[in-house]
């Protein structure tokens, strides 16, 4: 089962992830954004892990539904309304139970992913973060085993962006200049899931 | 939506932006009632991006409670906004994305708001903007 602490833990470990990658993420950035996704999203942590701090919800919905907001309001880039959206997302079809299968955890998520793709209206193939969240949902499964998959799953699809053309944000402007390079978005949605995995030791 | 005067705000990457198109929409809005207009541009700090505090601050202030008419730029600023509907209770009820040119659709909005027009009398002037072609 997975409790409070395990989001928690999750999220800490997604800052601190993207506290040691922001550099690597704002050069994903400067080839085909304006270069402030790792900062964006450094902010936009740092506020999630101090509210953890100093509010501890006591339930999995509570945790997701509280950092997701912070995401929403803290980041100033599209990365927040939709980092915030997927977390707010899941932790509401999470609703206030105090533990969480992997199963129910799955399932919530995927709504999460659904939700962000509403949100952009952007499909898997577009060159966003869809190209990683969308495999890592594919991956998850009833088990915490699954979230090693998942991880995996989000790495593979984020390095698949490459030879993508853009098709949604700003990078859609470049048209073929947008192809040869890591969507920044795919990058950091893979630390989610790889922090996810590391949650679960 | 009894009485009142629908409030614009304004959301752009950039306070400047933002501002301006403000204070153009405002001064070819002319005489009549004055529609409350509020521009909610960049950071907090004056960088570029989005702050969903700036544009829940922005809406609160122009509601006159009949209805606020939320015109964005691009990008972030269109999904903050989308996010911030989608929370239910950050933006006064009646909050409505309106699908415009920015600076076109404001010029719409506030003069159409400005002569007592609705909510949906607004938005349809600011949409109206996209199909005046200028070549």
């Amino acid at each position: 089962m997975l409790d409070a602490e395990f989001f928690r833990r999750w999220l800490t470990g997604t800052a601190a992830l993207v506290d040691r990658e922001a550099a690597r993420l704002t050069e994903l950035d400067s080839a085909i954004g304006d270069a402030d996704h790792g900062s964006n999203l450094q902010r936009g942590f740092t506020a999630v892990t101090e509210a953890l701090a100093k509010d501890a919800p006591e339930t999995p919905g509570a945790v997701l539904v509280l950092a997701g907001g912070q995401l929403i309001s803290k980041v100033g880039g599209a990365s927040g309304p939709l980092y915030g959206t997927l977390l707010r997302r899941t932790g509401k079809e999470l609703g206030d139970a105090a533990e969480v299968t992997p199963g129910q955890f799955a399932a919530a998520f995927a709504a999460g992913v659904a939700a962000v793709a509403g949100l952009g209206g952007a499909k898997a193939g577009d060159k966003t973060m869809l190209d990683a969240l969308e495999p890592a949902v594919a991956a998850l499964g009833a088990d915490t085993d699954t979230f090693a998959a998942a991880r995996d799953a989000a790495g593979q699809g984020a390095r698949d962006t490459v030879p993508l053309l853009a098709r949604k944000g700003r990078a859609s402007y470049l048209g073929e200049r947008s192809i040869g390079h890591e969507d920044p978005g795919a990058a950091s949605s893979a630390l989610l899931l790889a922090a996810l995995a590391e949650a679960v030791a | 939506m009894a009485g009142g005067t629908v409030g614009i705000v304004l959301v752009s990457h950039s306070r400047e932006v933002a501002d301006s198109a403000a204070a153009l929409a405002v001064a070819l809005a002319g005489a009549g009632p004055d529609a409350p207009v509020a521009a909610a541009g960049g950071t907090p700090d004056g960088g570029l991006g989005t702050s969903s505090e700036l544009i829940a601050g922005a809406a609160a202030a122009v509601d006159r409670g009949a209805g606020v008419a939320v015109l964005v730029d691009l990008g972030s600023a269109v999904l903050t906004v989308k996010a911030l509907l989608a929370e239910g209770d950050e933006l006064p009820p009646d909050t409505r994305l309106v699908d415009a040119p920015f600076l076109e659709g404001a010029i719409a909005a506030v003069v159409t708001a400005s002569a007592g027009g609705g909510l949906d009398a607004v938005e349809a002037a600011a949409s109206e903007a996209y199909g005046y072609r200028k070549a």
